[in-house]
C-alpha cells in the first residue's frame, strides 16, 4: 500500500521511508499532468499494441505447435523437438537481446548479409521506428513458443485414448481427431491461459523493451514501465511515476477482473 | 494408435505436420549453432563472411582472449552465488509460506490466499519497490539480490495446490503419532511433492542466473555483479572493455569484436544447455499440475 499513497503525495528521498507517509498531500495532481503530457497516449498505445500483437501472433503458434508435437509417435523425436524448442525461454533477457542486436547489426550482423546476398541494402532494424514491433513480438514468440506448448502437450497427453480408439474405429481420419476431439478437449486449458495472457496485458517484457529501444524508437517502443523508470530511477520524479506506474497496476487489474468474470460465465473455467 | 491404416489425406497430415516441427526445431537451434560456429571460427573467415553453419578454420584465440579476462569470472562467480544461496533461500520461504495457505484448518486461509493472488496483479510498481528496498540500506549488498526475489506468488500458488493434493489422512497419521507441523512438512509433505519442488527450484534458479533488473537497480559495486550485468556491457553497449586489457592491436580489435560478443554468449548460456534436458520429465509434470489447478 505505500506505493499508493505515494502517488497522492510529494514525496522526495531526503525525508526517508517514514516520508512516504508524511509528505505534503497533493491529491490527483500527478494524475494530470501525465493525462495532460503528450506522452500519456503514446505510452498506453505502446504498451498495448506490444501487448496484442504478441498474444495475436504469441497465442496461436503454442497450441498448434502442441498438437503437432504430440502427433510424432517416436518417444525420443518428441522429447528433442521439444526440448530444443524451449531451451530459448531460459536464455536469458540479456541474452536474447544481445543476439538480436548482433544478428541484426547493420555491419556484421547475419540478417544483413543474408539480405545483402539478395541484393538488397542493410536495414539498420533497430534505429527504425516501424521495425521495433515485429522485431519484439517475432522474438518474444520464437523465445516462448516451445515452454508454452507444455502446458497444451500435457493438456493433450491426457486426453483418454479409449476416445482415439473410438474415433478411429468410426472411421475418422487425423483431421477429424484434431477438429473433433484434440481441440474440443482442451478448450478448457486454452480458456484458463488465455485469461492469464489478459491479465498481463499491460505489462510487457518490459526488460526487453528496456534492452532493446533507444531514443530514435521511442516513438513506437516506449512503455509505461520504461517511462516510469526513465522519469522514477533516472530522473528522481518518484512521486510522479509511482503514480503513473499505480494507473498501469489499475488498468491491469480491471482487466484480469472482467475476464475472470467473462470465463466464468462462458465456460466454468475462472481463475479465482 | 500403431497399427492404424494409412491413407492419402493421413498422409498429407503427416508431411505438413514433420514439415512444421522441423522448422521450428530449425528456428530454434539455427541461431546457437551459428553463434557457436562464429566464436570458434577464424576472425578472418567471419570477417569475410564465410561462417553460414560449421566453423571454417577453427582457431580458439577470442575464446582465449574472454577467458582470460577477471571480470568475466567474478561475475561468474558472483552469478553463481546468488543462484545457489538466492533459490535455496528462496525454497525455504515458499514451502514455509504454501504449507499453512494448504491446510483447511488454518483460520486466516481464505484471506490470505486472496491476499497472495492479489500481489500477483497487483503492486505499488517499480518506484516504491526501489525506495524500500534502497530506504532499507539494501543499496549495493548482496542482499539486494536476495531479498526483493524472496518468494514469487505463483510459485507459492503452484507449491500450495501440491500440499493440498496431499490426503488429508496422511497428516492425519503424523498428527496423531505426535509429530507436529515442522515435523509432518519436512518429513510427509515435502518428500511426497518432490516433482513439483523440483520445477520450482528450476524456475527460481533460472530466474536467479538470468536476473539483469534488480542487478542494475541496486548494484553498481563490479566486484558484486551478477554475470548478466557483465553481459549487457559486453553485449549491448558496444563496450571496448574486453578489448581494452588485450594486447591485441586495432585492426584485429575490431575484427573479433563480434566473436568476443558470441563467446560470451556460448558462456552464458552452457550451464542453461546442461541443466535443462535433465529436468524435462519434471518440467513436463510440474507443468500439468499447474494447468489443473491454475
Amino acid at each position: 500500500m505505500t506505493g499508493i499513497i505515494m502517488a497522492f503525495n510529494k514525496y522526495k528521498t531526503a525525508s526517508g521511508l517514514i516520508g512516504i507517509y508524511t509528505s505534503e498531500f497533493v491529491g490527483l495532481k500527478w494524475f494530470r499532468q501525465f493525462f495532460g503530457s503528450v506522452y500519456a497516449w503514446r505510452l498506453i498505445r505502446n504498451t498495448f499494441l506490444l501487448n496484442f500483437y504478441s498474444l495475436v501472433f504469441g497465442f496461436p503458434i503454442p497450441i498448434l505447435f502442441a498438437i503437432a508435437v504430440t502427433q510424432i509417435y517416436n518417444e525420443k523425436l518428441q522429447k528433442f523437438v521439444q526440448i530444443s524448442t524451449y531451451i530459448p525461454y531460459f536464455i536469458s533477457t540479456v541474452v536474447v537481446c544481445g543476439i538480436i542486436t548482433n544478428f541484426l547489426s547493420p555491419s556484421d550482423g547475419i540478417v544483413n548479409r543474408i539480405l545483402n546476398k539478395l541484393g538488397f541494402e542493410s536495414i539498420n532494424f533497430l534505429s527504425l521506428p516501424q521495425w521495433f514491433r515485429p522485431i519484439y513480438v517475432i522474438s518474444g514468440s520464437w523465445q516462448t513458443f516451445g515452454f508454452n506448448s507444455i502446458i497444451f502437450v500435457a493438456a493433450i497427453m491426457g486426453i483418454s485414448p479409449e476416445l482415439y480408439e473410438a474415433m478411429k474405429i468410426d472411421g475418422a481420419n487425423k483431421r477429424q481427431i484434431i477438429t473433433k476431439l484434440v481441440l474440443p478437449s482442451i478448450k478448457p486449458t486454452v480458456i484458463l491461459i488465455l485469461i492469464m495472457t489478459l491479465g498481463r496485458i499491460m505489462n510487457v517484457g518490459f526488460e526487453k523493451v528496456y534492452l532493446l529501444y533507444n531514443p530514435a524508437t521511442y516513438e513506437t517502443a516506449d512503455v509505461i514501465q520504461t517511462y516510469v523508470y526513465r522519469q522514477g530511477i533516472l530522473s528522481n520524479n518518484y512521486s510522479y511515476s509511482a503514480a503513473v506506474g499505480l494507473f498501469n497496476s489499475i488498468v491491469n487489474f480491471t482487466i484480469v477482473y472482467f475476464a475472470n468474470r467473462l470465463s466464468r460465465k462462458l465456460t466454468d473455467t475462472a481463475v479465482w | 494408435m500403431k497399427f492404424r491404416e494409412s491413407n492419402v489425406g493421413d498422409k498429407i497430415f503427416d508431411i505438413l505436420v514433420y514439415t512444421f516441427v522441423a522448422i521450428a526445431v530449425v528456428v530454434c537451434v539455427y541461431p546457437f549453432i551459428y553463434i557457436v560456429s562464429v566464436s570458434i571460427s577464424s576472425g578472418a573467415a567471419v570477417n569475410r563472411g564465410e561462417v553460414w553453419l560449421y566453423p571454417v578454420d577453427l582457431d580458439f584465440e577470442a575464446m582465449k582472449t574472454v577467458l582470460g579476462y577477471t571480470q568475466l569470472w567474478v561475475s561468474y562467480a558472483n552469478t553463481i552465488f546468488y543462484t545457489v544461496v538466492g533459490t535455496f533461500l528462496n525454497m525455504v520461504f515458499t514451502c514455509f509460506a504454501a504449507y499453512p495457505l494448504s491446510r483447511k484448518s488454518f483460520f486466516l486461509r481464505r484471506r490470505l490466499n486472496f491476499l497472495l493472488a492479489f500481489t500477483m496483479y497487483f503492486s505499488g510498481g517499480l518506484i516504491p519497490i526501489y525506495i524500500v528496498v534502497t530506504g532499507l540500506g539494501l543499496y549495493n549488498s548482496r542482499w539486494a539480490m536476495l531479498l526483493p526475489v524472496l518468494v514469487s506468488a505463483y510459485n507459492v500458488m503452484i507449491c500450495r495446490a501440491a500440499f493440498e493434493s496431499v490426503s488429508e489422512e496422511l497428516y492425519e497419521n503424523a498428527a496423531l503419532e505426535g509429530a507436529n507441523d515442522f515435523v509432518i512438512l519436512y518429513k510427509i509433505a515435502i518428500p511426497v511433492i518432490k516433482p513439483t519442488l523440483a520445477v520450482l527450484t528450476l524456475y527460481y534458479a533460472v530466474a536467479h542466473y538470468n536476473d539483469f533488473f534488480n542487478a542494475m537497480l541496486y548494484i553498481s559495486d563490479r566486484s558484486k555483479e551478477p554475470l548478466q550485468s557483465f553481459l549487457r556491457r559486453v553485449l549491448l553497449q558496444a563496450s571496448m572493455e574486453i578489448m581494452q586489457t588485450t594486447s591485441l592491436d586495432m585492426a584485429a580489435l575490431n575484427q573479433s569484436t563480434l566473436q568476443v560478443r558470441y563467446v560470451c554468449i556460448v558462456l552464458a548460456i552452457i550451464p542453461v544447455l546442461i541443466f535443462v534436458p535433465f529436468v524435462h520429465k519434471y518440467l513436463v509434470q510440474g507443468t500439468m499440475l499447474g494447468a489443473v489447478k491454475g
